[in-house]
């Protein structure tokens, strides 16, 4: 019946179908008429969430392993290293491969945890993740949900999983996940204000907090060359303070090898595990996602001014793509930045944030809203 | 004033060091240097060990079945977890002379660290590393090894 509803509404479409791929909002709109003329309204909206939840699960689940894959590809090219390359050509099935040994995996009960803690804790970050992953507009007309607040909403709810990595650290009854969960948690409220601090640069910027909006008001030109010297100061600013968001790269002291084991999952094992590893790679795509929102124009093209064949040529290019790429450009760049430079240690992750970014940061805000309110921007 | 002029010297030093870092590590992604892995088991036929490689002790022979081993005790003495054992007998020389000369010099594999006391002591460099690496057995009995060959004799003028 979904089958016949989606080939009805692809059939109905005015444009010829290939057209679907550089705008959906004509295509979900047709879905929603067909499945709201067949049945209760109530049942319509109930069976679009339901599609869309698993549209999510299945892309979390491809960009998840796909992103585990390539961390140790650019990381062995780095070393001058092979990197997987025994699981299928260029041993792209290696994830897969090691997803399917975790699932087989014994789930370990810890004697003395708060084992239904211990339980939900990687549920609350993979259901944050899923929050923060509807906010995201990943091309025209994708975008499950557009609020008007959606860039205030997406800081809220990513700035919630640091709840599940306390409980995790906490409920393990483990000296090493209690440290390196209160670590985390040091490390994320601090970073926070960064985070918060350079999205507020772009939103002065923008004029508007609704993601969409700022994706369109960046076609005549991303807002990295638009907002010039403090859109620039601001796109490092989050790409260092997203890093460590994240717990990756030289800032992963909540799980630093060498002094805690794992840090906060140091006693999970199996599924709950690959949720936390899982999670973490998804929280790296979202921080890239956000920022190729925000500061590289999203899905739009990449145009120059007056050169109407070379625009021609890049709107050719599905938006969708134009986003993955962004996004995975930024992903490369927080690769780099974990396989170049050396951990901090504590106090120096901490100078770094309260002595160096936070004043750069709000000097920066002011920079950008004078320079907006002299209309000095292009 | 000298510290802000401080504060931002170090601001722009870090970022001019960390780039420096990003861009080696950039120029590595694209263009890797030597790539370092080695696909083993379908590489088997022509890879090669290096030379300072410890494999296992082997005792060189010539083509005339000659060794330098003769049988003084040193490797024994020197090796820690005593992995090797040497049997020594005595012969006549063609002058009529009795002399000391090895009968079997036992190796045992398993309880090797692979120090090289006993290749760096042996007076006659009798001893060596080979480059072989794989030691996988099924009978914990084949880790025993004697190293001189049979009908072997010690080499003309050492001592």
């Amino acid at each position: 019946m979904l089958f016949t509803t989606v080939s009805n509404a692809l059939s109905t479409l005015s444009e010829p179908w290939w057209k679907v791929f550089y705008d959906f909002s004509s295509l979900t709109k047709s879905i929603d008429e067909g499945l709201r003329n067949s049945m209760p309204s109530f049942w319509a909206v109930t069976l679009e969430m339901l599609i869309i939840g698993v549209l999510f699960l299945l892309f979390y689940a491809a960009i998840g392993l796909f992103l585990v894959y390539w961390e140790r590809k650019v990381c062995a090219f780095i070393q001058n290293r092979l990197g997987p390359n025994r699981i299928g050509p260029y041993g792209v099935f290696q994830t897969i491969a090691d997803l399917v040994k975790l699932l087989f995996k014994e789930l370990i009960p810890i004697k003395n945890a708060d084992s239904f803690l211990f339980n939900l804790a990687p549920y609350i970050v993979i259901i944050v993740n899923f929050m923060v992953l509807g906010a995201i507009p990943f091309a025209k007309g994708l975008h499950a949900i557009d609020f008007n607040i959606g860039i205030f909403y997406v800081i809220a709810v990513s700035s919630m999983s640091v709840v599940g990595v306390l409980l995790a650290g906490w409920s393990s009854n483990s000296k090493y996940s209690l440290i390196g969960a209160m670590r985390s948690g040091a490390q994320i409220v601090s970073y926070e204000l960064s985070i918060g601090l350079s999205i507020i640069t772009i939103v002065i910027l923008a004029g508007s907090m609704q993601l969409s909006e700022i994706v369109e008001s960046q076609r005549t030109g991303w807002f990295i060359f638009k907002g010039h010297i403090p859109a620039l100061i601001a796109f490092v600013i989050y790409i260092i303070a997203g890093t460590a968001e994240t717990n990756r790269g030289p800032f992963d002291m909540a799980e630093a090898e060498s002094e805690l084991t794992a840090g906060y999952h140091t006693e999970y094992s199996g599924i709950k595990f690959a949720f936390f590893y899982l999670a973490e790679y998804i929280n790296m795509f979202i921080v890239a996602s956000i920022a190729s929102t925000l500061f590289l124009g999203g899905w739009m093209p990449f145009h120059v001014g007056n050169w109407e064949g070379f625009n021609h040529i890049m709107d050719f290019i599905p938006p969708f793509f134009w986003f993955l790429g962004k996004t995975f450009f930024v992903i490369y760049l927080i690769m780099l930045f974990k396989w170049t430079f050396p951990r901090l240690r504590i106090d120096q992750l901490l100078t770094l944030e309260w002595k160096y970014l936070l004043p750069i940061n709000l000097v920066n805000v002011l920079i950008m809203a004078f320079i907006v309110l002299m209309g000095w921007h292009f | 004033m000298n510290n802000i002029i401080q504060y931002f010297k170090e601001i722009i030093q870090g970022i001019g060091s960390l780039l420096k870092g990003m861009s080696v590590t950039n120029r590595y992604f694209f263009s890797p240097g030597k790539i370092v892995t080695q696909k083993y088991p379908d590489n088997r036929k022509d890879l090669v060990m290096f030379e300072r490689f410890k494999g296992e002790v082997v005792m060189p022979h010539n083509e005339k079945n000659e060794h330098k081993c003769t049988g003084c005790g040193i490797c024994e003495i020197n090796c820690p977890n005593g992995s090797i054992e040497v049997i020594s007998k005595t012969i006549m020389t063609e002058d009529g002379k009795k002399k000391r000369a090895i009968d079997k010099h036992i190796y045992r594999l398993s309880m090797c660290t692979f120090c090289a006391l006993c290749v760096k002591t042996c007076p006659s460099n009798a001893l060596a590393f080979s480059q072989e690496f794989e030691h996988a057995v099924f009978n914990r009995a084949l880790l025993i090894k004697i190293l001189n060959k049979p009908g072997s004799q010690l080499m003309k003028g050492v001592e």
